[in-house]
């Protein structure tokens, strides 16, 4: 039997490894809840199998959605990972066609070479060997880059770089001294024997020149052994957990689980799959704005696996969901973060902290001492009928051009609708949820479903994207919940209003709750090409800024704001537009504040263009009044 | 001597300037963007805290000025201006040139304008006016509504503009809580049937008699004075103007009616002055005036050797406050050109 005592550290890795992933992965399964067990079931037996298999092969190994974001710090993962896949993929083959016999125990495939040194000499065997130098030198290239980026992270097109702790960079470090180890060891082993391909064959028989590569070798093969195994047990307290992990979160995303509101193995199993590749950090406009360079969500994700306090960090964020957007793992980043941020006061219950190795915090909510919620001050809830319920939102109070151009609009376009919070109404329950104060939120939602109801009306429209994501995702309706801008949209399209074509050069910036959040990018650009000269900018749809004036951040400075909106205006006015047109009251009342250029909402803009019709068509609502027709 | 100085700017400072140099021989040049010269003051009626005319300090100044060694420029304003070893090059809207041994820059402020805080309605509910509309107001000698009717309730909210993150002012304009207290005296004076309520942060009465004007406007004229912020205003059905603001003693929200709400607009670095800045290179402070070089003892001292400040154009300043301002200006100047002789 071949076999020789330096193969231990790395047997004693691999089989650490492999039963702590199987392990793991009994637990998780465990802490599923019932519903997303057996969707993970049916995911198993089904076309969510398939799916992960490609998905695993395009990001895990090819890490396809790097690549789009920055060619070089893809190559770096790719043939990292890529690489190394092949290299045990084909060393595997090799072992199993030129070794001594069929099915041999792993070692014998990664340290092939050491055990048959003679191999390789001619014909199909060196075209073999040339075939394993060639992915250990595409390796090697990516190593190169990889700790270059650690020293200099422009050099692969990265401004910022993530952090290391402790027990990391002796992982790195290891990881760092397999390859080289192994091309050391092989190229040694090959000098002394005279085999070996163009890379560890001509390394070899040069450094045997003068050097004695017979003695060399051995250590080599240590070395090579012992950074393997290092790597392998330090794998599941450091962040390269995030190798095995992902492939259970592709799996698991596939068959269906989302993350919800709670913390719980999705969550978890998200939260170990960062790579902290770096790519959100460069995302993030708290990050290039406004210099806050420690609370992206790289950091909260290593903040979560190291039981850190992550309050600080969790708070400290716009909500922009813009490393969401570019997170090439796909975790859900915001969902995570709000988890975090309703346990604000939550007590951790830390299960199993055998050195960090089985740490699985379950999160208990504790009662938060506010008192007891009242909310007996709010009015009967009462509304007259209607077929259109607009809700203009506090938000919209604050900015009444908005809230007048939207009466101007229903008016003229002749609908049943009644104006729902003209007296002012009651908060839309986002900025409590924000904060992670559902119960309180729940209260507002009740009332203002209840004022809904009351009206009958079939169709819900709001000017506020952050009253239209609640309605639309935590209001159990039975009405169609509509932005504004959809709204206009619709009734332009049934020809219920009419338009002056207004020639002035438009630049849209897409608010990030109407945008990334719900999903609503062409129809404000619709409405927007159909009145005026709409131009195109840097930053459109997914890729759009932050205004900075996010409810979400109940950290940030109002200097640090401001900067956010200075430089997000900058951008957007470059071409100099008559007008930058948003679709949020937010977003205009923080952009008016830093900018020359006219802000306007798209109501604005669509009434401004208006052709009044004759005055009969107004209908029933109680707002009408002849001035407000006339002026605006 | 034979002196040339420049003055930029024809409000209260600039002719004060203009006036004292032509007393002491020294040519003056005094460049003013309008038609006519007097600045914000024309836009006032009567002034406080003594509520005489502003007629009269426009009196003053006109007689001050009225000489030969002042050489008025109206309708100008400086597109360009270098400094060369001893003398400057001005370059004027209209092309001209002139050579002068030093700059005074009077360019004064501008109100804020009120549209921008767009949550109290200005320019979009008829009735809402700002300080300097009232004033207009009581120079016509009426105060009514847009639809003619003498208004009974009337409203005045301050630190608009000023005090505020979220327009980017953070100081205080220093003079609209006793222009507030001034006009709520003269619209109950005009209007003896109405109500007046004050809606204020904090009451900032730190200059000479205002404080007795306070007093005077609580006890002789029944105003209210009510603490607490004014978040948004929004129109009722009959055309009244529905405010919203928390009563900060009381610690209880409210909603009022109202039939006109008077905006106490803050001081703001004017465009001109800013424009200046930019052409000269001045150094402007955070709050976008100028920045003298010395809080204590150089206040009418710019970064650049041979241009001055007076008045406004570097801090909120009252009328008294602006024209002592604009004499230390006056001997900076003599000073200088006497070294630089
Ligand atoms: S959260 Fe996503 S983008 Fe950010 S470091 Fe982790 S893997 Fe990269
Ligand atoms: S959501 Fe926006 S602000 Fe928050 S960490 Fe992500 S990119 Fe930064
Ligand atoms: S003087 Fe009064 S009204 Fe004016 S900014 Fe200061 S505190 Fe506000």
């Amino acid at each position: 039997m071949q076999f020789d005592p330096f193969v231990i550290p790395f047997n004693i890795g691999l089989y650490f490894i492999l039963i702590y992933v199987v392990t793991r992965s009994v637990i998780w399964f465990h802490d599923l809840s019932k519903p997303d067990k057996l969707r993970l079931q049916r995911g198993f037996f089904g076309l969510a199998f398939g799916l992960s298999l490609k998905e695993i092969f395009m990001e895990s190994l090819i890490h396809r959605k790097i690549l789009k974001t920055n060619l070089r710090l893809g190559y770096m993962h790719m043939s990292l990972a890529f690489g190394w896949f092949l290299l045990i993929l084909f060393g595997t083959i090799e072992a199993d066609i030129f070794g001594a016999k069929h099915l041999n125990a792993p070692y014998k495939a990664i340290f092939f070479r050491f055990f048959n040194p003679d191999h390789g000499r001619m014909g199909f065997e060196a075209a073999y060997g040339f075939l394993m130098d060639l992915i250990l030198a595409f390796i090697l290239s990516g190593l190169v880059l990889a700790v270059t980026k650690r020293f200099y992270s422009k050099v692969v097109g990265m401004k910022k770089t993530t952090r290391l702790k402790i027990t990391d960079k002796i992982a790195l470090t290891s990881l760092w001294l397999i390859f080289p180890s192994r091309l050391l060891a092989e190229s040694f082993t090959s000098g002394a024997y005279g085999t070996g391909s163009f890379l560890t064959g001509s390394l070899g028989s040069w450094l045997a020149t003068f050097l004695p590569a017979q003695q060399m070798a051995y250590p080599f093969w240590w070395l090579y052994s012992i950074s393997l195994g290092t790597f392998f047990i330090l794998l599941p307290i450091t962040r390269y957990m995030h190798i095995p992990t992902e492939l259970f979160l592709i799996f698991m995303r596939n068959s269906g689980i989302k993350t919800g509101d709670q913390a719980g193995t999705y969550s978890e199993v998200q939260t170990y799959s960062c790579s902290s590749c770096g790519i959100c950090i460069d995302a993030c406009q708290l990050n290039f704005s406004a210099g806050i360079t420690n609370i992206q969500s790289a950091y909260l994700m290593k903040a979560i696996r190291n039981n850190d306090d992550v309050s600080g960090i969790a708070d400290n964020c716009l909500m922009c969901g813009r490393c969401d957007q570019n997170c090439p793992v796909g975790i859900e980043l915001s969902p995570l973060r709000m988890i975090q941020r309703r346990g604000g006061e939550a007590v951790y219950d830390i299960r199993n902290i055998y050195k960090g190795y089985f740490r699985s915090r379950q999160t208990i909510v504790s009662e938060k001492a506010i008192g007891s919620l009242n909310y007996n001050f709010l009015p009967e809830p009462d509304q007259k009928k209607a077929d259109i319920l607009y809700f203009a939102g506090c938000m919209t109070h604050l900015t009444p051009t908005i809230k007048n151009s939207m009466i101007k609009i229903l008016d003229a376009s002749g609908v049943k609708y009644n104006f729902m919070d003209e007296q002012g109404g009651v908060c839309c329950g986002r900025p409590l949820m924000l904060a992670g104060l559902d119960k309180e939120a729940r209260e507002l939602i009740n009332f203002n479903s209840q004022m809904i109801w009351k009206s009958g009306a079939h169709t819900f429209v709001t000017s506020c994207p952050i009253c239209y994501k609640v309605f639309k995702e935590s209001y159990y309706l039975d009405v169609e919940v509509l932005h504004h801008t959809q709204f206009i949209k619709r009734l332009i399209d049934e020809g219920s209003v009419k338009m002056n074509f207004l020639h002035k050069k438009v630049v849209y910036h897409s608010p990030c709750e109407l945008g990334r959040g719900s999903g609503i990018f062409d129809e404000p650009k619709d409405v927007l090409n159909h009145v005026s000269r709409l131009e195109k900018c840097n930053f459109e749809d997914e890729n759009s800024l932050c205004c900075g004036g996010s409810l979400a951040n109940m950290k940030i400075s109002s200097q640090n704001k401001k900067k956010i909106a200075f430089d997000a205006v900058n951008e957007l006015t470059k071409n100099t537009p008559d007008i930058l047109a948003t679709a949020c009251p937010l977003c205009k009342k923080t952009f008016s504040a830093v900018t020359e250029t006219r802000v306007a909402d798209i109501s604005e803009i669509v009434a401004e263009a208006l052709i009044i019709k004759p005055l009969k068509k107004i209908s029933g609502s109680n707002i009408t009044s002849i001035k407000e027709l006339a002026n605006i | 001597m034979g002196k040339h100085v420049v003055v930029i700017g024809g409000g209260v400072a600039g002719l004060e300037v203009a006036g004292q140099l032509s007393k002491v021989g020294i040519q003056v040049s005094l460049i003013e963007k309008d038609s006519k010269t007097g600045g914000n003051l024309n836009k006032w009626y009567k002034l406080f805290p003594d509520r005489r005319k502003s007629s009269e300090v426009k009196e003053y100044l006109n007689g001050i000025t009225a000489n030969d060694g002042i050489n008025l420029m109206t309708n100008t304003s400086i597109e360009m201006f270098n400094r060369h070893r001893d003398h400057f090059s001005i370059i004027t809207s209209g092309g001209r040139e002139l050579i002068a041994d030093a700059i005074i820059v009077a360019t004064g402020f501008d109100l804020f304008k009120s549209a921008r805080k767009e949550e109290y309605g200005y320019g979009i509910y008829d009735n809402v006016i700002t300080s300097a509309d009232l004033e207009e107001m009581f120079s016509r000698g009426e105060i009514s509504l847009i639809n003619n009717t003498i208004p009974e309730k009337i409203g005045i909210i301050h630190c608009v503009g000023s005090r505020d993150e979220k327009v980017g002012n953070f100081y205080c304009s220093k003079l609209c809580c006793v222009t507030a207290v001034k006009q709520a005296i003269e619209i109950r004076e005009f209007l003896p049937e109405s109500k007046v309520f004050c809606f204020y942060m904090d009451m900032r009465m730190g200059g000479v008699f205002y404080e007795e004007l306070y007093r005077e406007a609580q006890e002789q004229w029944g105003v209210s004075f009510i603490r607490g912020k004014v978040s948004e205003v929004s129109e009722t059905i009959d055309n009244q103007l529905l405010i919203k603001v928390e009563d900060t003693l009381a610690g209880r929200p409210l909603k009022m009616k109202f039939d006109l709400l008077v905006l106490m607009a803050g001081m703001e670095m004017s465009e001109g002055g800013r424009k200046i800045a930019g052409i000269g290179g001045l150094r402007t402070g955070e709050n976008r005036f100028f920045a003298a070089n010395d809080n204590h003892f150089g206040s009418n001292i710019s970064n650049i050797e041979g241009v001055f400040y007076a008045g406004t154009c570097t801090a909120p300043m009252n009328i008294t406050e602006t024209i002592s301002h604009a004499r230390a200006a006056v001997i900076e100047v003599i000073d200088y050109l006497k070294d630089s002789n």
